[in-house]
């Protein structure tokens, strides 16, 4: 038996090697192109359509375990969430008509000032679907896709603030980083007094770092960063963390800040897409 | 051209291969993930290992290609770490199949050595950041479970019966 694969080996085509060869040439090609300049997202999101029913799959247990959870608990369980949720809702609609009240009168003044009204942006709520394999990237894959209007580089925020953004939108999901992506970083300012700075991800999910603020900068713990919206790509106004950790070092050219990122970023379950108005792409996210 | 691999039925291995790809994409609490085993990689060496001429180089770098997509890594980079893999399992694919379980287990190390050796050496070159300790992780356990999986592989109907 043995000896006669071994025959078949040499009557049969190119050897392993040469293929092997080959294969090598053909992948370092690809990665070349793939990491200098973004051409091959089509072909990514081919083979990505053909994975997406494995990762629903991957997910299900989780999906029916929180359904079943849902549906079993007590009667005596779900009469306290229900009082409870009332009386959320009761707090909630409170702020909410001083909220009305602070839009209209904002409106009121932006006329006054003959400036453009802001428009309250464009949300839509996501379902987390998986949270990445590779423990060094922070990033999760969401179930919506460009068939929703998701774009690249649409931010993302919970009840709390900002999430992350879509690096990598499929038909049916996207892949999205989140703010603690070592690789990733955030115009903000300081809600307090305006002070513009980077917060970049440190790859823990409870730490952001400001490295480039300067000594005397006007900073302290407890200190609300908010997104700029000068990037570009996320809006202004949304929270992102707060100040928990302002070391001066006399010795060092900026200070060693850290923040507490304002959501628990492991513990997303749902985010919502942001169509900021602002955005010239996103003026008919449907067209996509 | 009446190979061996010719008389293999192609839907156990290819099911195996995608339960492999859902368990490599399953997710794992925070302190257990430095510690997924390379399921594919353990997968395709075996199947490379008793089916070299159908499952060879090609059949890995495919699958490769998917495992880029599903984990958001480069294209290509485990499709090029997954055929080196495989091209060394095929190659010496007869002396390995002799191997008794514990030696296999052993060369299961050293072959995801080098597979991880390749996705580390790709971040680096590519400039992707990644903490070098926890990375040998998967080595480890992949090579653990190698008896398990060679247990549960072996046990599929993928050889046709002689004369059919």
């Amino acid at each position: 038996m043995a000896a006669g694969t071994d025959n078949q080996h040499t009557a049969r085509g190119p050897s392993y090697g040469l293929r092997f060869l080959a294969l090598l040439i053909v992948s370092i090609v690809v990665l070349v192109i793939d990491h200098r300049d973004h051409h091959l997202d089509a072909v990514r999101r081919a083979i990505g359509a053909g994975v997406y029913p494995l990762r629903v799959i991957v997910d299900a247990p989780v999906s029916l375990w929180s359904w079943a959870d849902g549906s079993l608990a007590e009667r005596q369980e779900l009469e306290l969430e229900n009082s409870r949720m009332q009386a959320e809702r009761l707090l909630t609609f409170a702020r909410l008509q001083r909220y009305a009240a602070l839009e209209a009168e904002n409106a009121r003044l932006r006329a006054m000032l003959e400036a453009k009204s802001r428009v309250t942006d464009r949300v839509r709520v996501a379902e987390l679907m998986s949270v990445s394999a590779n423990p060094y990237r922070h990033s999760i894959v969401i179930d919506k896709g460009t068939r929703d209007g998701v774009y690249n580089g649409q931010s993302m925020i919970d009840a709390n603030g900002v999430v992350g953004q879509v690096i990598e939108a499929g038909l049916l999901s996207s892949d999205c980083v989140l703010i603690s992506d070592p690789d990733h970083a955030l115009p903000v300012e300081v809600n307090r007094n305006g002070l513009r700075t980077i917060a970049v991800g440190t790859g823990e999910y409870d730490r952001l770092d400001l490295p480039f603020l300067p000594n005397n900068a006007d900073i302290q713990p407890g200190d609300l960063l908010v997104t700029s919206g000068l990037g570009g790509s996320f809006p202004a106004g949304y929270p992102v963390a707060v100040v928990t950790e302002v070391t001066r070092a006399p010795a060092e050219p900026f200070a060693a800040v850290s923040a507490q990122p304002s959501t628990r970023l492991n513990q997303v379950r749902e985010v919502m897409l942001v169509w900021s108005n602002r955005d010239g792409a996103a003026e008919t996210p449907d067209d996509e | 051209m009446t190979s061996r691999d010719r008389a293999s039925r192609p839907v156990p291995v290819i099911a195996s291969v995608i339960v492999a790809m859902m368990l490599a994409i399953a997710p794992l609490p925070d302190a257990l993930q430095p510690f997924r085993p390379d399921w594919v990689a353990l997968t395709l060496i075996y199947w490379a290992m008793n089916l070299p001429r159908t499952y060879g180089v090609g059949f890995a770098w495919l699958v490769g290609l998917v495992l880029d997509v599903a984990q958001g890594t480069l294209l290509a980079q485990h499709a090029l770490a997954m055929s080196l893999v495989i091209y060394l399992t095929a190659k010496f694919h007869l002396q390995l199949r002799v191997f008794p379980v514990l030696q296999m287990a052993a060369t299961a190390f050293a072959l995801l050595s080098v597979y991880r050796f390749v996705l580390f050496w790709i971040n680096g070159v590519a400039g992707i950041d990644a903490s070098s300790v926890t990375y040998w992780g998967p080595v480890i356990t992949g090579a653990m479970l190698w008896p398990l999986i060679a247990g549960i592989l072996g046990s599929l109907p993928y050889r046709r019966v002689a004369g059919t």
